[in-house]
Formats: structure tokens, C-alpha cells, sequence
């Protein structure tokens, strides 16, 4: 189909931008890369009045490493974080969510902080950036404000960003020590929306003992959840077989999932924990390697 | 430039299809691709409810939007008496429903405008008053006393469509209870969809002047629509013209009538002006024509040593709102009566009911001879489910009962005469394939481990070729079919065929079996096909049944061009009929082979140096109507591994051996085999149009009707044997169909295997992977 008839601004700037969100207000959305939003208007689900174009405003456009983290800016497409040969190796879990975003089409075009503003709690980055401990700035008619990830999404397809605000970046705490990360996602298809995502990251101190451990669920509740006794039961210890089997039931418990065409709740709830144990074995692996070249 | 494919005697050599020259470069034209001066866009407005009574339609605002032409509901309809149509089963269909909805997704109402966009605006605009009505999902409930009764436009106060039964009933129950061993089981096969890549539409194209028709349109029979048209429409025949231009898939989807077909065409009589409907993809899913949807039970007996002694099945149908099927005529269950497979059953009974409920009508023939699919996936689940009660190896259960191959012809208890296959051989071709022993040994030493591992085999047999005309006919018209061959006098030769491909290769099989007939080379024929006006009269590409009857058609009008051409020939070669001789490519005299004339000599003397008093020209047209059906085989085996902390299913290895007997093209064969695999992969693991308890269609899109693509898709390893048809010309029998209707079984054959030890028999398909975990968690079965 084709969507509703539509207005089509493209501002020059951010300033250009936040004035057309205040003045149409709910009527307008925000068009970053299009990969939610051009499907949903093409099946008339959404049917925006104005879209705003924010692909020329060039302050958007980036990343950076400042101080203790890194700054991603709102226009970097999720296929940049797959690639990059800087980012990668430091920020494994970026890479390895951007790569099982869809397809290499949706990654060419599609965006972090337009996944992120969009809430679909199936959404790859949501889950990620929980386990990362990100944030996001956003800009609005009454100027700057950083945003906690763990504050960030309401309810499904509902952020607390105001009609007026974009996200302008996404901010990742620069890692210390060793870092590993996994990914995993249960799909029926490539480029389906997960039926269970799982998004780990630990960093571990010089004994050895997690110092930061992260974990992110995808699919299985109204938002991107946190694990979060899972995260506090790693921190200080070693990764043995025993302690990641523990920790992948505390995240199974964490999780809210909804029986659908995907599966039970009850199934998607146990494959929360099928993959933390995989992950964290996969996590444990990695580290055991970094380890062994750098020493 | 075009490929140059100039090799001699072109018959079974892998020659690259002569379409693809276009077709890769986006160069096809499809129905799409047409625009014509003056054109309008159709859109429909479709109904939310499964089933509702329409209080009001108020169509003021639609018509008022700036652009819009015209608004049709079916009340306008009626008036032209086209709120119904025929459906291809004998049933009917409403256009645009008047009185009420029976499916959501119902076409309702239909707006015409000067863009696509603003008539899908306008069909928006389009106010209706619904009044809600109790919905049958179910069919079994749909038969249930108390349900409410979803047609009241039919005399017959019930949901029952038909009832259709085959074979002795009395026999086979008796034969059951005398049996050593009886399995029963339920098999469901669910509601598909064909969701070919470009969905269907049509451009109306009514020319007042001169009162004239042509119909640009995605059909794959475009001789049939025109006949159907001008029975419904009351246009006369001649003035109309059917295109069927390039076609992105068809699959059986493109073989009925749509409502937006016959919108459109009275959009153009009313308007005079060209008028195109294209279906968007959830239209496409949701209202023209599904697959399958059939509840089976089988009784399946046998002796101790696995000689199966009687087969019984029951059958309900789901239908949906109408019976919108395309069987021929006299098949209102399509040729279900393979049942019996590629077994000798000494006794069998078969019976189906059709029943509506409130979904989408059909079912067509999803790359399947009329519910052949069901029929094979039936046999070869139950076959594996007597193999397990049995403790015998399903490969050696299928050799202990296969029809022999010095049986045929072959008369099954069913009634079917199998014209030739030989099915041992081509089974342990498919295990040698895979050393299938080898494979055993390896699934005994993982489930010692606690690995899941299974092998599925299937063993299908198909009928195809529709068909004798003692036997077969849709709306009356003998199922025969054509092909014209006209040779130019430089010797190239274009010839056209009743049939439309959608993909299959006409373009280069039939050039090949042309090509070889006449002594020329595939570069040497042009094949057309989907236009009425040039075309002789074909009933269209389906249920693998162009290579059996056009095929035959091409060959046989081939060989009375060539019978004309010896003639031709002796009086080049100055020797008389009799004394001339045809080595395959060449004529000689009799005796001198270095006197020879070429095709091409003989062609321009056809139009420059004739024997006195021969009529000039080198044409011929055949009708074929084939003796008999084909049956083409094949031995299917699947390997698969299971997850057993999320239940997903890896096809390690997948071997198909098909017998289509005579092979054309054998690349042109694979490509076939490889996407109906791909099909049968995602029809047993993948799909299925499901509805809510309201009737709410679950898939009704691509995010949830789900297509594989290259990551999913398993490795094909494909093989073959040779059993030709005895009665076709060149002894092929049609393939396009075998991988999709041989394959779901042999996944989940494969998967049941897997857990044979676990005591499972049955998991419904589609094998998602949530299922696959209920199974092993009820059987304590955890990662």
C-alpha cells in the first residue's frame, strides 16, 4: 500500500528541526533511516501529517571518543557499528548487535538513535544498551538533557522523550580492563523480529573477577529489560560453569515475556535462559582468550 | 545482446534459459510494468470482520475526494447481475458483498481514481455499518449442530460443501479388522499461501468504439479466463483480447478469478477508460486464494512383516467462505485419490468433506496437482508412523510395499492407471547418495550422547498432466492442450503454446523439444505464450501439466511440420518419399547419406521450390490430448539436528532422486526441484495462515507469513533416475511440482525421527520451533 498523504520538511539544522517538531507537535514524526517508520506508514498503522527529515543536519552525523565514553551520533547507521575497525574490537557488543540487525539493506540505512526512539521492545539496540549502561542526549525546545538508558523506554513504542525532542546521541561508557560481549537472538527467519534477544557484556579487573557485567533482554516484556539480580550476582566473581548457570535463571526470572505466534511465555522465559548460559559461556571463552594473548 | 545457443540435437543438455537473458536484467515486462494512456488505479475496500451483516455503506465522501472517478459496491453490481461469479469448482463468489461479510479482508467496495495512492485514499473514505455475527473458525465446528449457517444464499441449510468418498469402504474396514497392526493418526496439513513475489492484477482495457476488450492480466491460463469471462460477462469472445504478460510467480495462485478482476473490468465498461488493479501484499494473503487446509485421519493396517493391508482416510476440508478452488470439475477433493502413494495397497477408501468457515475461499493448487500434497504428505507421514509401530526401518517398510516396477501399468484400488516408475531403485539411489547406513550408526551414537538427530524419507508419487478428456475438464473445456509452429523460410520458427510459464523455462524446453524434432538448434525457435489472440487454446500452466500435454503438443505438431518437410525433401534430393531418410538433423537420400538437405533448405523451398501442386507454407498446430496422466516419482531424505534448548531444527542434509521420466533441460529440472524444496522447506517449518477465534488473520504480511530466504535455506544434493512415461511423445511427465509436494513429509519424517525414541509420532507442521520445545519439555527433554 501506500501511506497517507504527507508533509516533508528537511531541515538544515538541529535548531531548524526541534522549531518544526514544535510547531506540529504530535502531528510529525522524526525520519532518520525509515526502517520502522516507512514500513508502519506504508501499512498505514502510523500516518504522520509532517515527517521531519533529519538526515542533513550535520551535527548528527559521527562518533566520537570524549572523556570516559564514547558519543554516537544519532545519524550513524547501525551498519557503521558493524564495520568500523576502530569501534569493534573495543566495543564487541556494538559490533556484534549491529551485525544481527536484519538485513545488510535495513543496516545501510537504519539508525541507533531512530531504533532507540522508536521502543519496540524486539528491538536489538534497546537490549544492548542496557547491558552497555548507555545513555542518550536529546534535544528539545528547552535545550539539552541526558537520559539514562534504564530511563529511557516507558512501554512498548513508548519513550519519555517529549514531542519535541530529538535524540540527538548515544553515549557508551568507555570500557576498562578486559571486555567481552555476546549476542544472541532467536528469530524465525533473518530480519524477523526476535522472539528472544540476549545482550551480554562483562568487563573484568585485573584479578580476573567481572567488574561490570551487563545483560540486556530483548522481546520479553513491554520494554528492553535489564537482568539486573543476574548482573549483581557476576560482579566480583569468577565465570565458572556453576555461577553462569545460576545467573542465566535469575535472568529467565527477570524476564516478562507474552505468549504469541512466537512461542509461550513460558518457552521464551526458558530461552532466556538457554541463552544467558550460552552467552556467558561464550562470554567466559572470550575472556579466557584475550587473557591468554595478552599475557 | 542475447545468449547464442546454437548447439545441435539440444534435447537433455543443460542449456541456459533463453529468458533469463531479460529476466535477470529487469527487462521482463510485467503487469506492473504497463501503463497505459488514460490509465485509472482500482482499490478495494476490504471488510475488518470475519463475518458481520453491512447495515449501511455510505460511499459520499469517497466519491467526493478530488480525483476519484468512481465508487462500486456491490449493489452497483447487482444491478449488472455481477455481485456473484462463478468460482472454477462450481460454487460462488461474491464480487463485493451485499447483505454481509463471510471473511475479513471480504472485498466490500471498489474506488477508482486518477493514482493508486488516491484510491487507496478513497477506498479509506469508504463508510460501512457492520453488525457483527458469531464466526465459525473452526471446521469442525462449522459441521457441529447449532452452528450457525455461514451461506444463506444456499437452498442446503449446513456448513457442508460436499461429500466425496473413493475406493470400497466395506472392503477396507474389514480388511483393517482382520489387520495384525493398525496406526492411526491425525495429520493436519495447515492453510499456506502460494504468496508468489508479484502479486495478482490486471489492467481492464474497454474500448467503447469498438466494443472490444483486452485484459492485461497475471493468469496462468489466459484461453480459460477468456472463455470464463465472456460466459460471466456476456462480452463476446472474439472481442476480447487476454495478455498475460510476464509472470513473477504463479504457483496455482493465478489460475482463478479475483473480485478485483471483475471490479476493474466493469470500472472500464463503465468508464471507458483503461482501469488497472494490483493487489498489495496483505491483500494478496489474505483474500486471493490460500492452499491446503485439510484435517486428515488415517487408519493405516498391516501384517507382521509390514505388508500394509488397507488404507482409510477421512477428511475434513476447510474452504473458507467459498469453495473457490480450481479442480477440474468432476474433483471437487482434486485427485486426493494418489492416496495410496507409491504403495501396492490391496484395498483402500478415501472420503472428503468440504466445509466452509469464515476465511478466505479457495484452495487452490499450490504447485500441486490438485491436493496431490495432501494426499502424498498423508501416505508418507503414516507410512512412517506404521514404521515405528512396527520397529522397522522406514526405508525397509517402503521397500516391502512399493508397486514393483514389472507392475505397471499399474491399476491402483483407487482407480488410477500409474504409467511407469521404479520406485526400489530410485529409493536406494537416495541411500546410497547419503550412505544412508553410515548415517544410522552415527544417529544411534548421539542419542547415546542425548543428541537429537533424524532422518526423514518420503516417497512420493505424483499425478500430473491433467488431463484425458475422457476424464478432465474445468467448466466443461476438455483439458487438452496446443501448440502452433510456424517455420519462416530462412528456417527460424517461432512457436506458441495454449500453456503460460511462470518461471518453469518454456521459453528453452519447448524450444529444445522443437528444436530436436526439427534439426535445429534452441536459438533457432522463439516460444510464445499468454496471448489469446495469437496463441491457439490452451488450458494454462498448473499442476505440472504443460511438459505433459503442451509438451506433447509441441513434439507431436513438430513432427508434422517434419512430416511435410520430407516431402519437401525428396523433391530436393530428387528421390521419391519413400527413399528419403532423416538422421536427426538432416534428410538424405536413402543409401547416399553426403545427399542431405538441412530444415532451413527444406524451409525456404517451402516458400520458393515446391513439388507441383503442393500447398505452399511449413506450419503445423497440434491439439494434444494426452491418453493417460503421468506420474512422476521421487525418494526424498532429509537430515536433521535438533536444539534441544530452543527446539529449532537444522536440515544438516537434504537428498532429493526425482523421476520425471524423459528429462528436457536437466538444469532447467534442478532449478525446479531446488525452489519447490525451498517451498516444502518453509510449508514444514515455517508457514501457515493462521486466524484468531474472531477470524482474524494472523499472517497477513511477510513479517508473520514467513519466506525463506538464502540463510534459512538448506543445501539441495539432487539426483536422479529415468523411468519414461510410455504413452507421452518423448516420454516426460512433468516436475515443476514433485519438491513441493514430495518434501514437507520427509522434514517431518525427519523430525518425528528424531524423537521415535522419545515414543512421538506426530507434531503438526509447521515445525516452528516453539513446538518442537513443547514436545521435548513434555517428554523431560531440556537443554
Amino acid at each position: 500500500m501506500f501511506p497517507n498523504a504527507f508533509e516533508y520538511v528537511a531541515p538544515a539544522s538541529l535548531e531548524e528541526a526541534v522549531q518544526a517538531l514544535v510547531r506540529y507537535g504530535d502531528d510529525a514524526k522524526v525520519l532518520a533511516g525509515g526502517q520502522s517508520l516507512l514500513p508502519i506508514m506504508k501499512l498505514r498503522v502510523a500516518a504522520p501529517a509532517v515527517l521531519v527529515d533529519i538526515n542533513r543536519i550535520p551535527e548528527l552525523a559521527g562518533f566520537r571518543e570524549d572523556g570516559q565514553e564514547l558519543w554516537v551520533g544519532a545519524l550513524t547507521r547501525h551498519a557503521t557499528l558493524e564495520w568500523d575497525q576502530d569501534l569493534v574490537p573495543r566495543y564487541p557488543l556494538l559490533g556484534e548487535t549491529a551485525g544481527s540487525i536484519a538485513d545488510p539493506l535495513v543496516r545501510n540505512r537504519g539508525t541507533i538513535a531512530g531504533s532507540l526512539a522508536h521502543a519496540d521492545p524486539a528491538a536489538d539496540w534497546g537490549a544492548a544498551l542496557l547491558a552497555l549502561r548507555g545513555a542518550v542526549t536529546v534535544r528539545g525546545s528547552r535545550g539539552d538533557r541526558r537520559i539514562a538508558i534504564d530511563d529511557l523506554f516507558l512501554d512498548v513504542l513508548t519513550t519519555n522523550l517529549e514531542p519535541d525532542e530529538i535524540i540527538t546521541g548515544v553515549h557508551v561508557p568507555r570500557p576498562t580492563g578486559h571486555v567481552a560481549a555476546a549476542s544472541l537472538k532467536l528469530e524465525r527467519k533473518v530480519g524477523d523480529f526476535a522472539v528472544v534477544g540476549v545482550a551480554l557484556h562483562v568487563e573484568t579487573g585485573a584479578s580476573g573477577a567481572i567488574a561490570q557485567a551487563g545483560i540486556g533482554l530483548a522481546a520479553v516484556g513491554p520494554t528492553s529489560l535489564r537482568a539486573r539480580e543476574a548482573e549483581t550476582l557476576l560482579v566480583g566473581q569468577q565465570l565458572t560453569p556453576g555461577l553462569i548457570r545460576e545467573a542465566a535463571d535469575l535472568a529467565a526470572k527477570a524476564a516478562d515475556p507474552a505468549s504469541d505466534q512466537r512461542g509461550s511465555a513460558d518457552y521464551k522465559r526458558d530461552i532466556v535462559r538457554v541463552f544467558v548460559e550460552r552467552g556467558l559461556g561464550a562470554v567466559r571463552d572470550r575472556l579466557t582468550g584475550i587473557r591468554a594473548e595478552s599475557a | 545482446m542475447a545468449l547464442e545457443i546454437t548447439e545441435p540435437r539440444p534435447m537433455g543438455k543443460p542449456i541456459k534459459r533463453k529468458e533469463d537473458a531479460r529476466l535477470v536484467r529487469g527487462q521482463g515486462h510485467y503487469l506492473d510494468d504497463i501503463k497505459l494512456p488514460g490509465m485509472l488505479y482500482l482499490a478495494l475496500t476490504r471488510s475488518p470482520y470475519a463475518h458481520a451483516r453491512i447495515k449501511r455503506i455510505d460511499t459520499t465522501r469517497a466519491k467526493a475526494l478530488p480525483g476519484v472517478h468512481l465508487v462500486l459496491t456491490g449493489e452497483d453490481l447487482a444491478k449488472l447481475n455481477l455481485s456473484w461469479m462463478p468460482t472454477l469448482a462450481g460454487d460462488k463468489q461474491m464480487v463485493l458483498a451485499t447483505g454481509k461479510v463471510l471473511f475479513q479482508y471480504q472485498e466490500v467496495a471498489a474506488v477508482v481514481a486518477e493514482s493508486r495512492a488516491l484510491a487507496e485514499d478513497g477506498a479509506q473514505l469508504v463508510e460501512v455499518e457492520y453488525e457483527p455475527l458469531p464466526v465459525v473458525v473452526d471446521p469442525f465446528r462449522a459441521l457441529e449442530p447449532g452452528a450457525p449457517v455461514l451461506r444463506e444464499d444456499r437452498e442446503e441449510a449446513s456448513n457442508r460443501i460436499f461429500h466425496w468418498e473413493v475406493g470400497d469402504q466395506a472392503e477396507t474396514d474389514a480388511a483393517l479388522r482382520n489387520s495384525a497392526v493398525v496406526v492411526k493418526e491425525r495429520i493436519r496439513m495447515p492453510r499456506v499461501h502460494p504468496a508468489p513475489l508479484e502479486p495478482c492484477g490486471c489492467i481492464a482495457d474497454y474500448n467503447a468504439a469498438r466494443a472490444h476488450l483486452t485484459w492485461y492480466v497475471t493468469s496462468q491460463a489466459p484461453h480459460a479466463h477468456r472463455t470464463v469471462l465472456a460466459m460471466v460477462a456476456g462480452l463476446p469472445e472474439h472481442k476480447i483480447h487476454v495478455i498475460s504478460p510476464d509472470i513473477g510467480g504463479g504457483f496455482g495462485n493465478k489460475v482463478p478469478v479475483f473480485p478485483g478482476y471483475v471490479a476493474a473490468i466493469v470500472a472500464s465498461l463503465s468508464l471507458n477508460r483503461p482501469v488497472k488493479w494490483v493487489e498489495a501484499r496483505t491483500e494478496n494473503l489474505t483474500s486471493t486464494n490460500f492452499a491446503r487446509d485439510y484435517h486428515m485421519e488415517v487408519q493405516l493396517g498391516a501384517d507382521r512383516q509390514g505388508r500394509v493391508t488397507a488404507l482409510r482416510v477421512t477428511t475434513l476440508a476447510d474452504h473458507g467462505a467459498f469453495d473457490a478452488a480450481a479442480d477440474p470439475t468432476k474433483f471437487p477433493a482434486g485427485l486426493f485419490s494418489i492416496v495410496t502413494g507409491s504403495y501396492d495397497f490391496p484395498v483402500a477408501y478415501a472420503e472428503v468433506d468440504g466445509v466452509y468457515t469464515n476465511k478466505a475461499p479457495g484452495g487452490v493448487a499450490y504447485r500441486c496437482s490438485f491436493r496431490v500434497t495432501e494426499a502424498s504428505f498423508l501416505i508418507e507421514r503414516a507410512m512412517n508412523t506404521l514404521a515405528l509401530k512396527l520397529q522397522l526401518d522406514p526405508a525397509e517398510l517402503r521397500f516391502r510395499n512399493f508397486i514393483p516396477s514389472e507392475r505397471f501399468p499399474y491399476r491402483s484400488p483407487l482407480g488410477w492407471t500409474y504409467d511407469s516408475g521404479n520406485y526400489a531403485a530410485t529409493l536406494q539411489k537416495a541411500l546410497d547418495m547419503l550412505d544412508y547406513p553410515a548415517l544410522r550408526r552415527e544417529q544411534a551414537e548421539r542419542r547415546a550422547r542425548g543428541e537429537l538427530m533424524g532422518i526423514g524419507i518420503s516417497t512420493f508419487t505424483e499425478i500430473v498432466g491433467a488431463g484425458p478428456s475422457n476424464t478432465f475438464d474445468i467448466l466443461g473445456i476438455k483439458m487438452f492442450d496446443s501448440c502452433e509452429i510456424r517455420v519462416h523460410p530462412t528456417g527460424k520458427v517461432i512457436a506458441r503454446l495454449g500453456t503460460r510459464h511462470q518461471g518453469q523455462g518454456h521459453e528453452t524446453t519447448f524450444a529444445q523439444v522443437i528444436a530436436e524434432e526439427l534439426g535445429l538448434t534452441t536459438d533457432d525457435v522463439i516460444v510464445e505464450e499468454g496471448d489469446t489472440d495469437t496463441a491457439p487454446y490452451g488450458l494454462g500452466t498448473y499442476a505440472s501439466r504443460s511438459t505433459p500435454t503442451a509438451g506433447g503438443a509441441a513434439a507431436l505438431a513438430a513432427r508434422r511440420v517434419r512430416d511435410k518437410a520430407r516431402k519437401i525433401a525428396a523433391h530436393l534430393l530428387e528421390v521419391r518419399d519413400t527413399e528419403v531418410e532423416w538422421d536427426g538433423e538432416r534428410f538424405t537420400a536413402a543409401g547416399a547419406p553426403d545427399r542431405a538437405v538441412g530444415m532451413s533448405e527444406v524451409a525456404l523451398a517451402a516458400y520458393t521450390n515446391l513439388p507441383a501442386g503442393m500447398e505452399p507454407g511449413l506450419e503445423a498446430t497440434y491439439y494434444y490430448d494426452p491418453p493417460n496422466l503421468t506420474f512422476p516419482n521421487g525418494a526424498y531424505v532429509a537430515v536433521v539436528d535438533i536444539d534441544k534448548g530452543t527446539g529449532a531444527v537444522k536440515v544438516r542434509r537434504f537428498v532429493a532422486v526425482d523421476d520425471c521420466g524423459t528429462v528436457i533441460n536437466p538444469m532447467v529440472v534442478d532449478g525446479q526441484i531446488h525452489g519447490g524444496l525451498t517451498e516444502g522447506f518453509a510449508i514444514a517449518f515455517m508457514q501457515e495462515i493462521a486466524f484468531d477465534e474472531e477470524g482474524n488473520c494472523l499472517a497477513p504480511n511477510f513479517m508473520d507469513y514467513l519466506v525463506p530466504t538464502a540463510v534459512e535455506t538448506p543445501h539441495w544434493e539432487t539426483g536422479r533416475t529415468v523411468t519414461p512415461s510410455p504413452h507421452h511423445p518423448i516420454g516426460a511427465k512433468g516436475v515443476g511440482e514433485s519438491p513441493n509436494v514430495g518434501s514437507p513429509a520427509a522434514f517431518a519424517n525427519a523430525v518425528v525421527d528424531a524423537l521415535g525414541h522419545l515414543g512421538v509420532t506426530n507434531i503438526d507442521i509447521p515445525l516452528f520451533p516453539w513446538k518442537v520445545w513443547e514436545v521435548l519439555r513434555q517428554h523431560g527433554v531440556t537443554e
